[in-house]
C-alpha cells in the first residue's frame, strides 16, 4: 500500500515537471501577448504575474500594423500545396522502390536520402538563379517549388521503411480478390500505412511553417512573406523588439499545429516507430 | 466449377538459369482436390502463382475452365486464393475482410450481408465478425481466410501452405475442417504442401514436383504402392523407401515391409541378415535401423518399421525378409521405375 502511493507520488510529480516544462513556453506567449511594455521592461516586477492591467494594444499593433493575417494565409496556402505535391511525388516513388527488387531499390532510396542532406544554406545561392530564370521571385510560387526539393526525398526515405513492412501477399491477395494493381495500392497500401503519410503530412507542414532561409532570400515584398519571416522582419525594427506582438503572433501561428498535433498524436508515434524499426 | 489445364508451362525467372517451373502439363478433375507436393524450391507454389495470375508463365499456357488465361489479370480469372500467411487485411474488421471481393468486383451492395452471412455460418465464424484480424487466433484467421475465399464463389481455390503457420495440434482439426469444407462446397481445389502427410490425407491425387519437374501425378496410393522414380520413393513416407543397388538397378522396399523372415507366409520372399543398430520405441510401433549382412548388399544401411509384438535388440542380426512383390526397381542411372527384374543377392 505505502509503495504504491509513493509510486503515485513519483509518477505524479514526474507528469507535472513535464506539463509545466512543456506549457510554459505558451503560459509566457499567452501573459506577453496581454502585458504593457511598462510591465514587461520592469524587472522589479514578477514576470509571471500582471502588475498593469492587461492591454489588448499588442494585438491591435500585430493586426493593424502589419500583414500578419496575410502572411498566416500564405503560410497556410504554400504548407497546403507543398504536402500535396510532396505526398502526390514521394508516395508512388517510395512504393515503387520499396517493392523494386535487387539491390539497386535500396541503393537508390539511399541516394534519394543523401540529397536531403545537403544544407539550404549551400543551396539558395544556386536555387535564387533558378528562381530568376524561371520569373518566380518575391512570389511564393517560388517556395511551392523549392520546397519539395527537401520534403520529397525525406518522405520517401520514411515511406519506404513502411511500404516494406507491407507484407507483398496483402498485394497479392487484394488482386487475386479482385482489384487491379493500381487499386490494390490505393485500397490496401496507402490505408496501411496512414500513419506513416499523416507523418509526412506533420513532417512537411512543419517545415513549411518554420523555413527561414529561403523563405527570406527569394521573397522581399510584405504583402507575400510567410510568417516565419514576416514576424521578425516587421516587428523587430532596428534594436526595438515589439515582444507583446512578437509573443501574440507566436501564439496565433503556433496553436492550429499544436492542436492538430496533439489530435493525431497516437498516430504520430506509431508512424516513427513502426517504420523505423523492421518487421 | 472448372478445369485446370496447363500445357509446357515453365517460369524461369533470370535468364540462363534452370527454371523454377520447367514443361509442366497437368488437367485437374471437375470438383477434384489436387495437392501439389514437394520439398521447398520445387517449384510448387511458382507454379499455383501462375495459374493465380500472379506471376506470369516464361511459356506455355494456363487455361481454366477451357479457355486459355495466360494474358487475364487475376481478378478476371474468377479464382480464389488462401496464402501461407492467410494475407488478411489488418486494416478491415473480419466483416469487411469477407466482403472485400465481393465489393472489389462490383457485386451490388444489397447482396453483401447475406453473402458474408452465408459464408461466415459455412465456417463457423459469424460471432467473429466485428473483431479485427490482430484480435483471432491462428485458427480463427484461417477460416476468415476460407470465408474471404468462397464468398464470391470462385470457380477454382488455390491454397498455398495454409496449414503450415498452425501448431501441430491445430493442425489436425483444421486439415478435418479443410476436407469437410471441400466436400461440402464441391469446388475444384489445388492445394500446395511440402507436408507428405498432409498430401496423402487431403488429396484426391498428388503432383509430386522436383526443381520445377513433375515427377509423378497420381492418386495418394498410387504415389505411394508405384513411384515413378527414387525421388518420389524417398520424398513420399516417413521413414523413407529403402534403396539398395544389385546389378545397375535400385531395389526399394517400404520400411513397413522388411520384416522378420517368419513373419512372411509367401514363397517367394527375399531374405537378409539384419544386424540392428538402433531401436526406437514410438509406442505403437518400433523403427530400427541397421545393416544388411553378407551377399553383395553386405553393409548397406536400411530401416525396418514394425509393430509391436516381438522385441528387439541393437548390436543383434536378425534373419528378416521382403515378399517379392513388394520390391520396387529403379534404372541406377535415371532413378525411373523400371519392370522386376529376378537379381542374385548372394
Amino acid at each position: 500500500m505505502k509503495r504504491k502511493l509513493s509510486h503515485k507520488i513519483v509518477h505524479v510529480a514526474v507528469l507535472a515537471f513535464f506539463v509545466v516544462l512543456l506549457a510554459f513556453p505558451f503560459y509566457w506567449m499567452v501573459i506577453a501577448t496581454f502585458k504593457e511594455n511598462l510591465d514587461l521592461y520592469n524587472v522589479q516586477n514578477n514576470p509571471f504575474l500582471f502588475h498593469i492591467k492587461p492591454t489588448m494594444a499588442n494585438l491591435n499593433l500585430l493586426f493593424g500594423e502589419t500583414r500578419f493575417l496575410r502572411w498566416l494565409w500564405n503560410t497556410a496556402l504554400v504548407g497546403v500545396l507543398v504536402v500535396i505535391i510532396t505526398l502526390l511525388l514521394s508516395i508512388p516513388a517510395a512504393y515503387a522502390l520499396a517493392r523494386l527488387t535487387g539491390r539497386w531499390g535500396e541503393r537508390l532510396g539511399i541516394g534519394i536520402f543523401l540529397t536531403y542532406l545537403v544544407p539550404p544554406t549551400l543551396l539558395f545561392i544556386p536555387l535564387s538563379r533558378v528562381i530568376a530564370v524561371l520569373g518566380l521571385q518575391d512570389t511564393i510560387w517560388s517556395l511551392v517549388l523549392v520546397y519539395p526539393s527537401v520534403t520529397i526525398p525525406f518522405s520517401i526515405w520514411l515511406l519506404m521503411g513502411f511500404f516494406k513492412s507491407i507484407p507483398k501477399e496483402l498485394e497479392d491477395a487484394a488482386m487475386v480478390d479482385g482489384l487491379t494493381r493500381f487499386g490494390a495500392f490505393l485500397k490496401m497500401v496507402v490505408p496501411i500505412s496512414l500513419s506513416g503519410i499523416l507523418t509526412v503530412v506533420i513532417f512537411t507542414f512543419t517545415l513549411v511553417t518554420q523555413e527561414f532561409v529561403y523563405a527570406l532570400t527569394f521573397i522581399s515584398p510584405e504583402s507575400n512573406q510567410m510568417v516565419g519571416v514576416g514576424i521578425p522582419i516587421f516587428l523587430v525594427r532596428g534594436d526595438v523588439y515589439y515582444w507583446g506582438s512578437l509573443m501574440a503572433a507566436c501564439l496565433i501561428a503556433s496553436l492550429p499545429v499544436a492542436f492538430i498535433y496533439n489530435l493525431f498524436l497516437d498516430r504520430f508515434i506509431a508512424g516513427f516507430t513502426v517504420g523505423a524499426v523492421k518487421g | 466449377m472448372a478445369v485446370v489445364q496447363t500445357r509446357n508451362v515453365t517460369k524461369v525467372f533470370k535468364e540462363g538459369e534452370l527454371g523454377a517451373v520447367n514443361n509442366v502439363n497437368l488437367e485437374t478433375r471437375e470438383g477434384e482436390f489436387l495437392v501439389f507436393l514437394g520439398p521447398s524450391g520445387s517449384g510448387k507454389t511458382t507454379l499455383l502463382r501462375m495459374i493465380a495470375g500472379l506471376e506470369t508463365p516464361t511459356s506455355g499456357e494456363i487455361l481454366i475452365g477451357g479457355k486459355v488465361v495466360n494474358d487475364l489479370t487475376p481478378r478476371e480469372r474468377r479464382i480464389a486464393m488462401v496464402f501461407q500467411s492467410y494475407a488478411l487485411y489488418p486494416h478491415l474488421t473480419v466483416y469487411k475482410n469477407i466482403a472485400f471481393p465481393l465489393k472489389a468486383q462490383n457485386v451490388p451492395k444489397n447482396l453483401h450481408k447475406e453473402k458474408v452471412e452465408w459464408a461466415s455460418s459455412l465456417l463457423g465464424i459469424g460471432a467473429l465478425l466485428q473483431r479485427k484480424p490482430r484480435e483471432l487466433s491462428g485458427g480463427e484467421r484461417q477460416r476468415v481466410a476460407l470465408a474471404r475465399a468462397i464468398v464470391r464463389e470462385p470457380s477454382v481455390f488455390l491454397l498455398d501452405e495454409p496449414l503450415s503457420n498452425l501448431d501441430a495440434k491445430l493442425r489436425l482439426s483444421a486439415r478435418e475442417e479443410l476436407e469437410r469444407f471441400h466436400r461440402r462446397v464441391g469446388t475444384t481445389t489445388i492445394y500446395v504442401t511440402h507436408d507428405q502427410v498432409e498430401a496423402m490425407a487431403m488429396g484426391d491425387r498428388i503432383m509430386v514436383l522436383n526443381k520445377g519437374v513433375v515427377r509423378q501425378i497420381g492418386t495418394p496410393k498410387e504415389v505411394y504402392d508405384d513411384p515413378a522414380d527414387t525421388f518420389v520413393a524417398t520424398f513420399l513416407g516417413s521413414p523413407p523407401m529403402n534403396l539398395v543397388e544389385n546389378d545397375g538397378v535400385i531395389v526399394g522396399f517400404r520400411p513397413e515391409h522388411f520384416r522378420l523372415a517368419e513373419d512372411i507366409r509367401e514363397v517367394d520372399k527375399l531374405t537378409f541378415k539384419f544386424r540392428v543398430e538402433n531401436v526406437e520405441y514410438l509406442g505403437a510401433e518400433f523403427i530400427l535401423s541397421g545393416l544388411l549382412m553378407g551377399g553383395k548388399a553386405d553393409g548397406k544401411k536400411v530401416i525396418a518399421r514394425l509393430l509391436l509384438g516381438h522385441s528387439y535388440e541393437a548390436g543383434t542380426t536378425y534373419d528378416f525378409a521382403i515378399s517379392a512383390r513388394q520390391l520396387k526397381f529403379f534404372d541406377r542411372t535415371t532413378e525411373k521405375k523400371v519392370p522386376a527384374k529376378a537379381l542374385t543377392w548372394q
